[in-house]
Formats: C-alpha cells, sequence, structure tokens
C-alpha cells in the first residue's frame, strides 16, 4: 500500500489529543495509509465522536454521513472541532 | 407585563426630565428595546434629519425581559440615526445597565435637543436629574464611572458613558457600559457627544416583579435555560473559548477578511486565535486569558477577560493596563488583527483596551486601519501624512493609531472618519470595505455568500448581528447550508434577520439562538408580557420591524443603490482556500431577496406588503 502524507488540525477541546509539541500550532503531520478515511483517522486518536462536531478538509465542510467512505488524498489537512460558535 | 409602562424623556434645550406612560398599543405591535423604540424613534424624528443635529434623537430602551430571571437578561439598546451611516442604527449591548434602568422604573429614555454644556443624567429610581458634567468632560469612559461612583458613594450604581472618542466626534464612538461592554456600531456615541450628553448613572431597587403569570414565567425562563445548558455550543463552546475560536475555523474555510480584504486567509491566524489565548506566554508563565464572564443574568458567559503581558512595547511603561480587562472578542481580534495583517495578540488587546477605556468600535477602527495601511503601502498616504510608517502588519502603527484616535491627535483625527470618509477624501472610495459607510465585521462574503446579502441589505449598514448566517453556512445551526452557494441564501438571510429583529426586541442576548429558537422564547415572553404572545404574532413582529426600518432608511435617502458591496468583493476573487476563484453573488441574491421580502425593485417595500404587516 502507498502512504500519503496528511496534516491533522485539532482546535479547541479536542487540542488536548495532539502530541505536546503539535499543541503550539493545532497541526500535525501524518503519514497514513491510501485509503484511510476521516472516520478511521477520528478512531485512531480516540477522539469522541460527539466532539467532533466541524470536520473540514481543506476548508471545506465533512457531513458526518461522508466521514465514513470520504479517504484523505496525499497532501490535504483534515480539520476538526468540537460544537463552538462566536460572533 | 413586563414593562414597566413608564418612558422617561429628557429634553436637554432646557434640561427637564419627564415621566410618560408606554404607548401599550404600540407595545403590543412593537415587544420592546429595538422594535419598540425604533417605532418611537421614527414617530418622531424626521428621517432626512442631520445625525448631528439637534433634531436628532437618542433612545435607551429595555426590552420586557431585561431584569428578569430570564436568562441574559441584561440587554438594553440605544436608537438613533447613527453617525456613521445616517441610516437608522441600532446598537446593543450587555453588562448590567440595562437591567439596573429596569429596575429604576424605567422602560426607556427618550433623549431630544442638544445640552448648552456637558451634562450627565443620574436616575435613582423615580428621580431623574441632569448633573453638570463640566469635571468629566475629556475623560475616558473608565474615569468617568469611576468618578461618578464616588460622587454617588454608591458602588452599586451603573453607568454608560461616551469617553473622548465620542466627544471627539470619532464617527463610530460607542457608547461604554460597565467598562468592557457597549453599544458599539455605528456612532451612537457620536450622537450622544454631539448632545453634549457625556454618561448616565443609574441605581434601582425596584426589581422587576410585573409578570403577568409570574409562576408560568419561572417555569418557562427554567426550561429555556436548561436548553442552554444543555446546548454543547452555549453549555460549553462559548463559555470555554468564547466568540474568539471562530478565528481559526473562519481561516481554515478561506473567509477571513485580510489586509482590507485583498486576501482571505491569514498566516497568523492561529497567534491571534482563542488557543494562543490559553497558552502560557514565554515572558511570564501566564495565559492572556484569566477567565470568562458573564452579563446580567446570562448563563453562557462568553465574556472574556484578559491581562495583557507587562513586558509588551505598548504597556511596558505604563501600568494602568497591567490589570485584567474586557477581550478579546471574535471581531474586535479579526478588526485589529487580521484585518490589518498584524498578528500580535498584545498588540491588539492593547488597542482593544484603548478602544473600551476611550470608547470607539473596534471593527470600524481596525477595518479603517486596514484601509489606510493599504492606502499607505499604495503610497497615496506617506509617512508624513501619518506621522509614522503604517504598512499592513504594523503592530506599533495599530497601538500608535489607536491612541491616536482616543485623542484626536493627527491623523487620528482622520481615522476618525471611518474608511468610507477617509478613502473618499483620499481619492479611493472603492478601497473602503463596508456597506451603507459602516465596516463590514469578520467575514468575507466571497467564502460565506450569505454573509454578503446580509451585510448589504443590513439596516444599520455592514453588520453580522442582523442575520447571521454564519450560524448556518459554518456552524450548521439550525441546518448546515453551503456557503460558497447563492442559492436559498435568500429566504435564509430573511429568516435570519426577521428572527434576530425579535430577539432584539425582547432583552435578551442574540447568543441565546445557537440554542433556542423562537419556540424557547414565546413561551418567556407569554409568560411575561400581558396580550396573547403566539409564535404567529411574534414572527409576523420581526419582519414588520424590518419592513419599519427599512422604511425609515428608504425616506431618509438610502436607495437599492446603497444594497451593495465593495468592488472588490464583486470583481477580484478569492486567492487561497475553498472559495477560491468566487466573488460575491450579490447581483444575483439581491432581487431574490427583495421578492422574498415582497419589495419592488428598488427595494420599496409593496403596498400589500406594508398592508400585511400592519405598517
Ligand atoms: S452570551 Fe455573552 S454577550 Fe450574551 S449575555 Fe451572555 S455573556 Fe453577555
Amino acid at each position: 500500500m502507498t502512504a500519503v502524507q496528511v496534516t491533522l488540525k485539532l482546535f479547541a477541546t479536542l487540542q488536548d489529543y495532539l502530541p505536546l509539541e503539535a499543541k503550539k500550532t493545532n497541526a500535525l503531520a501524518l503519514e497514513l495509509e491510501a485509503g484511510t478515511t476521516v472516520q478511521q483517522v477520528i478512531e485512531r486518536f480516540g477522539l469522541p465522536q460527539k466532539l467532533c462536531h466541524l470536520v473540514l478538509i481543506d476548508g471545506a465542510f465533512i457531513p458526518p454521513a461522508a466521514r465514513a467512505t470520504r479517504a484523505l488524498q496525499a497532501g490535504e489537512t483534515l480539520a476538526i472541532w468540537p460544537p463552538i460558535a462566536g460572533g | 407585563m413586563a414593562w414597566t409602562r413608564k418612558i422617561l424623556r429628557v429634553d436637554l434645550n432646557n434640561g427637564t426630565c419627564k415621566s410618560e406612560p408606554l404607548n401599550m398599543e404600540w407595545a403590543q405591535q412593537y415587544l420592546g428595546q429595538r422594535g419598540l423604540a425604533t417605532k418611537y424613534f421614527i414617530s418622531e424624528v424626521d428621517p432626512k434629519v442631520d445625525p448631528l443635529s439637534p433634531d436628532n434623537k437618542l433612545i435607551m430602551t429595555t426590552g420586557p425581559l431585561t431584569g428578569t430571571p430570564a436568562s441574559t437578561g441584561g440587554r438594553y439598546s440605544v436608537i438613533t440615526k447613527g453617525a456613521l451611516t445616517g441610516a437608522i442604527a441600532c446598537s446593543n449591548s450587555g453588562g448590567y445597565f440595562g437591567a439596573e434602568l429596569k429596575f429604576a422604573g424605567w422602560d426607556m429614555i427618550i433623549f431630544e435637543g442638544k445640552s448648552a454644556k456637558p451634562v450627565y443624567l443620574a436616575i435613582e429610581n423615580d428621580k431623574a436629574e441632569l448633573k453638570d458634567a463640566a469635571h468629566l468632560w475629556g475623560k475616558t469612559v473608565w474615569q468617568t464611572e469611576e468618578i461618578i461612583k464616588k460622587s454617588h458613594q454608591d458602588p452599586q450604581t451603573r453607568v454608560c458613558s461616551i469617553g473622548r472618542a465620542g466627544e471627539n466626534g470619532v464617527m463610530y464612538a460607542c457608547i461604554v457600559n460597565d467598562l468592557h461592554r457597549a453599544a458599539g456600531r455605528s456612532g451612537v456615541g457620536t450622537v450622544m457627544g454631539s448632545k453634549n450628553l457625556k454618561a448616565v448613572a443609574v441605581r434601582g431597587t425596584q426589581g422587576v416583579s410585573i409578570m403577568k403569570d409570574a409562576k408560568a414565567f419561572m417555569s418557562a425562563a427554567t426550561a429555556a435555560k436548561k436548553v442552554l445548558a444543555e446546548n454543547a455550543v452555549t453549555g460549553q463552546g462559548l463559555p470555554t473559548y468564547g466568540t474568539q475560536v471562530l478565528m481559526n475555523v473562519i481561516n481554515e474555510m478561506g473567509a477571513l477578511p485580510t489586509r482590507n480584504h485583498r486576501d482571505s486567509q491569514f498566516e497568523d491566524a492561529r497567534k491571534i486565535s482563542a488557543e494562543a489565548m490559553i497558552e502560557k506566554r514565554p515572558s511570564d508563565g501566564k495565559s492572556h486569558l484569566v477567565t470568562n464572564a458573564a452579563c446580567f443574568g446570562c448563563t453562557i458567559a462568553c465574556g472574556r477577560i484578559s491581562r495583557i503581558d507587562e513586558t509588551h512595547f505598548s504597556v511596558v511603561n505604563k501600568p494602568e493596563y497591567w490589570g485584567a480587562s474586557g477581550g478579546l472578542e471574535y471581531e474586535a481580534a479579526w478588526a485589529l488583527g487580521a484585518a490589518n495583517g498584524v498578528g500580535d495578540l498584545e498588540a491588539l488587546q492593547y488597542a482593544n483596551l484603548i478602544c473600551n477605556e476611550d470608547g470607539f468600535d473596534p471593527i470600524s477602527f481596525g477595518a479603517t486601519v486596514g484601509a489606510a495601511m493599504e492606502l499607505y503601502e499604495l503610497g497615496i498616504l506617506t509617512e508624513k501624512i501619518i506621522g509614522m510608517e503604517a504598512p499592513f502588519g504594523s503592530a506599533k502603527a495599530l497601538c500608535d493609531l489607536a491612541q491616536m484616535t482616543a485623542r484626536g491627535e493627527g491623523f487620528g483625527k482622520e481615522l476618525g472618519l471611518g474608511s468610507a470618509r477617509l478613502c473618499e477624501k483620499y481619492g479611493k472610495p472603492e478601497l473602503s470595505m463596508g456597506v451603507k459607510k459602516q465596516e463590514f465585521p469578520a467575514y468575507d462574503s466571497r467564502g460565506i455568500q450569505g454573509m454578503g446579502l446580509a451585510y448589504a441589505t443590513s439596516n444599520r449598514g455592514a453588520c453580522h448581528l442582523r442575520g447571521y448566517t454564519v450560524a448556518s453556512e459554518v456552524l450548521g445551526i439550525p441546518v448546515k447550508t453551503d456557503p460558497l452557494v447563492t442559492e436559498g441564501k435568500a429566504d435564509l438571510v430573511k429568516a435570519f434577520q426577521d428572527a434576530t429583529a425579535v430577539f432584539d426586541s425582547a432583552g435578551v442576548c442574540i447568543f441565546t439562538t445557537f440554542a433556542w429558537t423562537l419556540a424557547d422564547l414565546q413561551p418567556q415572553l407569554a409568560a411575561a408580557c400581558e396580550g396573547d404572545w403566539t409564535m404567529e404574532k411574534l414572527a409576523a413582529m420581526g419582519e414588520r420591524i424590518w419592513n419599519m426600518e427599512r422604511q425609515f432608511n428608504n425616506a431618509a435617502g438610502f436607495t437599492a443603490k446603497d444594497d451593495d458591496l465593495p468592488p472588490r468583493l464583486k470583481t477580484e476573487p478569492v486567492k487561497t482556500g475553498p472559495a477560491k476563484g468566487l466573488v460575491s453573488g450579490i447581483d444575483k441574491m439581491l432581487p431574490e431577496y427583495y421578492q422574498a421580502r415582497g419589495w419592488d425593485a428598488n427595494g420599496v417595500p409593496s403596498k400589500e406588503t406594508l398592508k400585511r404587516l400592519g405598517l
């Protein structure tokens, strides 16, 4: 299987699931097996499902139903937030 | 009947204060606060009035739920014709001032005329009098509050006031209450300053026990609080991270206006985000954020209290700024930061402190600095004119310019004009990023299409708080819509605008709508307020208020041409991120919106629409 390089970004309370060094940037470089889905990354990092509220790949929204099938492509950035809002 | 049924009319020409009964017929049609006070305003003021003439009036108003145990029930609004915009202005503030005004027994205060010399209004329950403010003129908001509290010998007195910005004619001056809460936008503080009115000090001990059905109200308020507590956004997200948590979200989405909207992503967004605010600083090992804070009766508590880094260049010799104080909220952090390319969190906090201390809107100020920096980069403004180098990204320029604007010194006077007048003066009107002379807040209309329409049609000029479709387009509240398309946005914007008008007329905070719908507000109003407050009645009222404001603006001289975005957003595509290649689809959305509203092609409500709404 070929590998793909991607970036995982976790924000707000989810940043606690990042290694210490990565917390400074909220970003972690990852090497994934080709075909790894969003849902598999969520599970690998032990992120509670209900905290994975806003999921973006390269800034575009990934609906909950697509997480299990959407595979990450080389160079993409997966960013995840818990339920948040602002004004 | 959660109204006190009393209005205080203050004639600044003659120095008199008079009590009069609230028009209860209007209260049944317009509820309170934004709706009801706007009804009073447009019934009494010529739409063509010069905002800074004595003939303009200024109303401070509560809602029926202000001062009650309803969650967030501490809001008050200021209604006037905006100095910055020349349009109807309605600026809403939290803190404690609004509830205290209600406790003193007043639904609203109508200020008319102009005082010959500086005065402030002192209210103690039924007693109201204008007092000499010669000793307060020239003082900051913070000094004014301290002096008034000392002289009244009552620390529980609540004060709202203008700072030096409002005295000096900064066109986007605010009225600040409780040190760092503000009726912030459209220059309501400028109007207050033009009337020689420095402050209002109020002490009320009467409580608000005038419910239609107290038992039903308490149970409705308790149920609604449970909804807020159990909702992940209002129960956890907002109290923990505040509004600032949006910085990285909007940046990832490519909708964070950067360097006067030249770019839509800011390379230093993370450095000025909520995540950065909780990090320990290398200089002193402390985090910027000290704690969260709540306005009166609020069970959300989104407010931020921060402490600036004492070693930062802006405050190193100014210990008066070292204490914990309000900020940063998302809008201020964006306008002072990304909008002019400054990624120094401490500099943003300093500029924000100055905005609070001297009472001017950090959104309009920050965005005006962004426009000035672009004019500087183009060589139109020079080091000589500004008095310093001011390229995009200069934290030093931001801090110095904030101070100069507060004091009305040098180029600060020109920044006080706001971006529209500044850019016009230097021959580049197209570089002002705003609508109806009011600067945009923190969302790029090209990456969040609905917001472009919301800005263009906002009755008080560019504003996110008149129809916050970000909730739907970004956060999925109540349902997720695609931010990159124009389809469906006309109806979405209308729905948000009308519902917001109801919340703004009730006395509660718009942030409740991250968890509440009208169905959560309605039982509270129905139990508190005399009359039959059904969902249908409230929905119709929201639309009525919107159309009433629109009629005022049309009569003031605004036309469909003013419902537009700057050329940059219509012709310069986004360079990076998911919205890459897009411009705003405002020209497509606007006719759809007029149609959804029942307005003609010129944006004028049709006879049928007015009739349907009882206008
Ligand atoms: S949600 Fe925030 S702004 Fe609204 S009333 Fe509560 S603390 Fe104030």
